[in-house]
């Protein structure tokens, strides 16, 4: 037996599946970040994966791109929780069951 | 065969890490989680020749990435474990796992249709531009990324700008008052959630008194491990849930 | 030590680096290189009152739009002008400047808007107009992207300044609610929308679009399986960004949280420059395949149409009414993209430039209407708008006709086209499901205008109060209801100008048409090309 590009393309499917699942099943903001930059590396692992394949160095480049990507979206997503998280604190307890939405 | 064992291992690894993201009742777990799956990850590119990619991955991703999380969990408090067994919208799980299952059937149905080893035949049969000529990872990375991809490398300055000073207008301190909330914003599923949420404490409750009559010796336990749970539920209800989705 | 150490190297060849046609990318640089400038300045420069960084953004964004004029006469000089340039990464072609005018437009109308709301809410200013233009330099890049990793970095470009924008309002938590909903789930698309990328890679060896035509067309795939796994892929991160059903829950929670100017800009330029991608990837790149992905989009188009126009009737906050309105007007453009014909082309390029004019003039006349907060939406704040304000009431007035279609407005034109391109195409049924949501969506905005124009007396409670302030007009001076409105300089402007447009094209269309129709999209390899294009 032999470890083709495959392999890693269905553990890459699998990986981005759990990443969608914990996605849509957990409520705290910061572990829905996590499961995003999981489906992020998936991509990733698919990319290299072709790129593997096809014997072309376009699949790493891509990967570069992603990984800037998903800092940039870290940021912001991290400062988003931040900033709703001090905000709260600073509101009423009467509020904080009014916004949980 | 050591390429099998490599792969055996590896995707052992980063999926049992992947399922501890989403399966931690606690973000740090989570975020320790996260490492494993990036560590295993490496070691794959590493089996599929992407050298500098596997360093970039442990420098880039575990060690800023997920050390950007670890900061912000501590900034919040740690103590934000979520009671995993309330579900946040009736069926939103049942929708999830159908929305998980037919992504994965779908990409595992199309891989193993397109499979070389299966049907002998690649869809491409090799790369439109240039050979990979030598051994020299970082040398191909470093042309492709100056030649075919130059116009989106110089775009990521404009997206590293955006998260910079993103960043920046969401955190700093603003002045003035919140504004007042409108009633209208509460929605029904909200206070269906909490309707939930106390059921759960109260039947946690209950299991903890059944168990109190059941043995004395394990009723101090019993009490205690009940009020963590429910103090869990109570926190839970007045963390910062705000990405209810 | 040194540089024995480099001698003993093998010699090291410089890299080619790509030949690049600067004047292509003159839009972009002033849009991108303005906002960057506005940054500095501002950090330096804290005392200037905010209006400044205003106006300063309405220039650039109109120097924008100027810079294309002469682009627009080279590429419409000679019927093969269309060019790419940056290794074939930058498509140079009419259907790219049009959108780049559509973007540049809607920012300057969207900073006009600002202007005034930054003030009343008392914000800080410099940081808004930054995000938007460098949002809107995203929404260029995706406009001519010529290869699916530019395509993603732009959409990146443009979503992540989107959401810190929607979270802009500091004070405001429903609007920062708004930013992590949007994020969480925008973030969620773009990775399905990568992974399509990843599979259009894998199935093609390629992520550059001229690439990707050129080896389909040369080659029959032996399973195409991969390749149609990543168009369902892309398509969900697209329909994400148009907000197509099912792909639209974020929308009206998003819209009502968010500040009104930036949902005026979200409502327009967004939605264009996702269209872009979509015309760009699926009806030229993929025009071979199109009887895979019609079936799809023909679904999409119909799910959408009729959710955005039955859910936009049971709201009732305008808001919200608005934004499920922007659902179905993104079904009437999925109309037009189903079509996948140059006649369907130019019918969606002629929906989006005059659609991003009436919506931002609906988001405008929210802006001012909404008072401190913006959270005075509902349709009962709404009743007897034209007493407060019969300006804002009028324009107002056109903004919904011209969205519900009604003749003499541009919004007629614009579904006119859609439907008569899905006719052309014989998607008969189609075409009929968005007449008929057409009727449907026409009974929403009358409700808006019969609560703005007739409902001010007969209600209950105000009802009394409305009567008083007829009888003694100025003495309910405390009925915070019924207080004229104010309507700032800017914001007075941006809504003059998108009722002039849509009443002026709404008559006499066929100047934006005529530039529609020159503005299609074209798929060139570089004209002194050094790279051989492979197949």
């Amino acid at each position: 037996m032999e470890i083709t590009s495959n392999w890693y393309l269905i553990l890459s499917a699998l990986l981005f599946s759990i990443g969608a699942i914990g996605l849509l099943i957990r409520r705290n903001p910061l572990v829905m970040f996590m499961c995003v930059e999981l489906m992020l590396n998936a991509v990733n692992l698919s990319f290299v994966a072709f790129g593997d394949r096809l014997g072309d160095i376009a699949g790493q480049v891509s990967v570069f791109f992603v990984l800037v990507v998903a800092a940039a979206e870290v940021v912001v997503g991290l400062a988003l929780v931040v900033a709703i998280s001090r905000r709260r604190a600073t509101t009423t307890a009467d509020d904080l069951s009014v916004l949980r939405g | 065969m050591v390429e099998i064992i490599v792969f055996a291992v590896c995707a052992a690894i980063v999926l049992v890490g992947a399922v501890g993201v989403i399966a931690a009742r606690n973000p740090v777990h989570s975020a320790l989680f996260l490492i494993q799956t990036l560590f295993g990850m490496a070691v794959l590119f590493i089996s599929l020749e992407a050298h500098f990619l596997a360093a970039v991955q442990v420098v880039v991703y575990a060690g800023a990435i997920v050390i950007l999380f670890l900061f912000v969990i501590m900034l919040l408090g740690v103590d934000q474990a979520e009671d995993l067994n309330i579900e946040p919208i009736v069926g939103q799980r049942f929708i999830a796992f159908i929305v998980g299952a037919a992504t994965f059937v779908l990409m595992v149905a199309t891989l193993a249709g397109s499979s070389d080893a299966i049907t002998g035949q690649r869809q491409a049969t090799g790369p439109l531009g240039d050979e990979l000529t030598d051994n020299n990872n970082v040398r191909e990375l470093a042309e492709a990324l100056f030649t075919d991809y130059v116009f989106a490398f110089e775009a990521t300055a404009i997206l590293l700008t955006i998260a910079v000073v993103g960043a920046v207008v969401l955190a700093k301190r603003t002045s003035g008052e919140m504004l007042p909330v409108p009633q209208n914003t509460l929605e029904i599923r909200e206070a269906d959630y909490q309707a939930r949420v106390d059921a759960r404490a109260a039947e946690l409750e209950a299991n903890a008194a059944a168990a109190a009559e059941a043995g004395e010796d394990g009723s101090a336990e019993a009490s205690s491990a009940a009020a963590s749970d429910d103090d869990t539920a109570d926190d839970e209800m007045a963390d910062a849930e705000g990405g209810d989705a | 030590m040194l540089q024995t150490l480099l001698a003993q190297q093998a010699p090291i060849e410089a890299i080619d680096t790509p030949a690049i046609d600067w004047a292509i990318l003159a839009p972009l640089l002033v849009m991108a290189v303005g906002g960057i400038l506005m940054l500095t300045f501002a950090s330096v420069l804290k005392r200037l009152p905010s209006s400044v960084w205003s106006v300063a953004a309405v220039v650039i964004s109109l120097v924008t739009a100027i810079t294309v004029i002469p682009l627009w006469m080279r590429v419409t000089d000679t019927a093969n002008s269309a060019t790419s340039t940056l290794a074939g990464a930058v498509a140079f072609d009419g259907f790219s400047l049009f959108l780049t005018v559509v973007i540049a437009l809607s920012v300057a109308l969207s900073a006009m808007l600002a202007d005034g709301y930054l003030k009343r809410e008392g914000l800080e200013g410099p940081e808004l107009f930054v995000l938007l233009m460098m949002s809107a330099s995203g929404g260029i890049i995706m406009s001519f992207a010529n290869d699916l990793i530019v395509l993603f970095i732009g959409l990146e470009i443009l979503s992540i300044a989107v959401y810190v924008l929607a979270a802009m309002h500091t004070r405001k938590l429903q609007s920062q609610e708004a930013g992590i909903k949007y994020f969480v789930l925008g973030a969620f698309s773009s990775a399905f929308f990568l992974y399509g990328i990843a599979m259009i890679y894998g199935a093609t060896g390629s992520t550059n679009l001229i690439d990707i035509k050129n080896f389909l067309s040369a080659t029959v795939l032996a399973d195409d399986a991969l390749l149609l796994a990543g168009f369902a892929l892309m398509l969900v991160g697209l329909a994400f960004k148009v907000a197509a059903v099912p792909f639209h829950f974020w929308t009206p929670d998003v819209y009502q949280g968010a500040p009104s100017p930036v949902v005026a800009y979200m409502a327009s330029a967004v939605k264009a420059a996702g269209f872009a991608g979509i015309i760009r990837v699926f009806v030229l790149t993929f025009e071979q395949y199109r009887t895979d992905w019609q079936p799809v989009i023909y679904v999409l188009a119909i799910l959408t149409l009729l959710t955005g126009s039955f859910l936009a009737i049971v709201q009732t906050d305008v808001k919200r009414m608005l934004a499920y309105s922007s659902i179905s007007h993104a079904g009437f453009l999925l109309v037009g993209v189903q079509a996948a014909t140059d006649r369907g082309v130019n019918a969606v390029l002629f929906y989006l430039a005059v659609y991003s004019f009436m919506v931002i003039g609906s988001f405008g006349v929210l802006t001012v209407a909404g008072g401190v907060g913006d959270n005075a939406h509902t349709l009962d704040d709404y009743k007897g708008l034209s007493k407060r304000s019969p300006m804002l009431a009028f324009a107002m007035m056109i903004f919904l006709f011209s969205q519900a279609g009604v003749p003499l407005t541009t919004g007629f034109f614009a579904k006119f086209g859609v439907i008569s391109a899905a006719i052309d195409a014989r998607s008969f049924w189609l075409a009929v499901v968005a007449m008929i949501s057409a009727v449907i969506a026409a009974f929403l905005y009358l409700k808006v205008i019969v609560a703005m124009f007739f409902a001010g007396d007969d209600d209950h409670g105000h009802g009394a109060d409305a009567e008083d302030a007829a009888d003694a007009s100025e003495a309910d001076a405390d009925d915070a209801g019924h207080e004229p409105i104010d309507i700032p300089l800017g914001a007075g402007i941006a809504i003059g100008v998108c009722a002039l447009v849509t009443v002026v094209f709404g008559i006499w269309p066929g100047p934006i048409d005529d530039l529609a129709r020159e503005a299609l999209p074209r798929l060139v390899a570089e004209s002194s090309a050094f790279l051989e294009i492979g197949n």
